[in-house]
């Protein structure tokens, strides 16, 4: 179950969006997502589809990566789905029997909905497997940068970050390790009811919290030996540089949200 | 050469614990007195406590001196506006490579403390390069740090000191946590660091780590007792049992051989000249 956590995992490639700035991509991914929730047809979200289809395999993203980004969504994207599937009563019925009752304006509803938190879900999955971590809070740290005027620590958000990423894998070998120990000890942690079950993570979460201050000390030391002083005078090894790629990427979305908004005012 | 690089003059250093009501001191530095030059390969042994840690993060500046002064190349730790130079001379690497490790790619970590230190981009690049390569990591350069073994983060750790350049590297227990094949790495780096100019403090726990090592200081209880080299210190087996510690097990070896009345010598502290030596008297 904790092996499935994809965020922050990076797909080292050389594709055409690996090489784009990160600033740019993580634009573009807003403005994508924003087009999917601009979409209110069927019609409309299929030009959004069809984006998404177009780009992926340029990413040169494996399948098998996209699937476990998209596995842990699926009970919610199913749920979601049903609820649609068995709630909206208007249209042509398709299917009656006693209560149950699926309509034209349910199916549609129901795929649609389910049609775009996949493409979400594989759209900023595109972005987090094609931009390394540290390029995507330097991109996050260049957008914000203006707030640094009114006072907001830019900076010091952006090395939260990093680190928050950075140890993401750490802590969970660490809770695996933990869980091993505490079931060595005769805890019981995978049977019982769902209360039983949230008790018998106290033993885990506990050490982990313990664990965690312990990172943040020496971690917080070892900065400190390699001169860390905060974000005054910090230079970097990979400058974010815009190309004629970056437009070109920006150009082709925009073609495909004016085609959104055409769908829209036709249909 | 001749030039001592780090000078310690009788330096005292407590932590204090401002919790407890009236405040714990406990004083773990009780007037240490050390010099170093440069490029020497200076060992520090002690058992848990005996203030070793805490000595290398007096050199480091992370802990000021309470009394007695440390000065690295000619400025004082106690200064702060030569805190980040000092740094800089003087890396540390500490026991578990995972806290040490702040990006989630490998060059990216090894180019942080350049980036903190401000250096030019082309810079970085040629200096992250040459680091890795320097301790064998180059073609794990696009890796993640938390997919190698313990052995290959550290020495990324290592990567990530000498990108700075410095003159001199404070190892805190550097292969504690690992296995034997990454402690085999680890050393194998540290020497070659040193072969090149480098100067060593490696605090250890491990004897045979230490025999490498031109020159052994031992602590206890916050001082100095022993300062010599390696075959002088590791003859004095009696001494070293009763301060805790342990010897190679092939000095052990040769003084257990010898207490039943077999002609040894005191000073055998490698197994090559165990063997040798052992050979010589069946012979």
């Amino acid at each position: 179950m904790l092996k499935d956590i994809t965020i922050g995992q990076f797909f080292p490639g050389k594709s055409v969006i690996h090489r784009m700035d990160a600033r740019v991509k993580l634009l573009l991914t807003a403005a994508f997502i924003v087009m999917l929730f601009v979409a209110d047809s069927i019609q409309a979200l299929c030009v959004g589809v069809a984006f998404t289809l177009i780009v992926y395999p340029i990413s040169g993203i494996p399948l098998k990566m996209m699937w476990k980004s998209v596995k842990p969504i699926l009970p919610i994207i199913i749920i979601t789905a049903f609820l649609n599937l068995f709630f909206i009563r208007t249209g042509d019925v398709y299917f009656h029997w006693k209560i149950v009752k699926i309509t034209e304006d349910g199916v549609k509803t129901a795929s649609f909905m389910a049609i775009r938190i996949v493409c979400l879900i594989v759209g900023s999955s595109i972005l987090t497997y094609t931009t390394s971590p540290i390029d995507l809070t330097d991109a996050i740290e260049r957008l914000l940068s203006p707030l640094k005027k009114v006072k907001v620590p830019v900076h010091e958000l952006a090395m939260m970050m990093t680190i928050a990423l950075r140890f993401i894998p750490t802590l969970i070998e660490e809770t695996d390790k933990i869980m091993s120990a505490q079931k060595a000890r005769g805890a019981d942690i995978e049977t019982g009811g769902l209360i039983k079950k949230a008790k018998a993570l106290v033993p885990i979460l506990i050490p982990l919290f313990v664990a965690s201050f312990r990172h943040a000390e020496e971690l917080a030391l070892a900065m400190e030996c390699r001169c860390y002083h905060g974000g005054d005078g910090r230079t970097r090894m990979k400058q974010l540089k815009m190309s004629v790629l970056d437009l070109f990427g920006a150009l082709f979305l925009c073609l495909f949200f004016t085609g959104v908004i055409i769908v829209n005012i036709i249909v | 050469m001749d030039k001592n690089f780090i000078e310690i003059k009788d330096l005292k250093f407590s932590y204090v614990n401002e919790i407890e009501e009236p405040p714990v001191v406990t004083e773990v530095l009780k007037g240490v007195s050390l010099n170093i030059k440069k490029g020497e390969f200076v060992a520090v042994l002690g058992h848990n406590g005996s203030g070793k840690s805490t000595l290398a993060k007096c050199i480091n500046a992370i802990n000021k001196p309470d009394s007695g002064s440390v000065t690295v190349d000619g400025m004082s730790v106690a200064d702060d506006e030569k805190l980040l130079d000092i740094r800089q001379k003087v890396g540390m690497v500490f026991q578990n490579p995972d806290n040490q490790i702040v990006a989630t790619i490998v060059e990216e970590d090894v180019a942080f403390a350049l980036e903190n230190m401000g250096v030019d981009p082309k810079e970085i690049r040629r200096r992250v390069d040459e680091a890795l390569k320097t301790v064998g990591m180059y073609e794990y350069r696009m890796h993640a740090p938390h997919k190698l073994s313990g052995g290959q983060k550290q020495r990324v750790a290592i990567a990530g000191i000498i990108a700075m350049r410095p003159d001199c590297i404070l190892l805190d227990e550097p292969t504690a946590m690992l296995d034997p094949k990454g402690r085999a790495e680890v050393m194998k780096t540290i020497k070659e660091l040193n072969a090149q100019g480098v100067t060593i403090v490696l605090i250890t726990h491990y004897m045979e780590e230490a025999v490498q090592a031109d020159r052994v200081v031992v602590i206890d209880g916050g001082e100095i007792v022993l300062d010599n080299e390696p075959k002088k210190i590791f003859s004095q087996v009696q001494t070293l049992k009763n301060l805790g510690l342990d010897v190679p097990q092939v000095t052990e070896l040769c003084w257990i051989l010898r207490n039943e009345g077999i002609d040894l010598p005191e000073d055998v502290i490698t197994e090559d000249e165990c063997v040798e030596r052992l050979c010589e008297l069946l012979s």
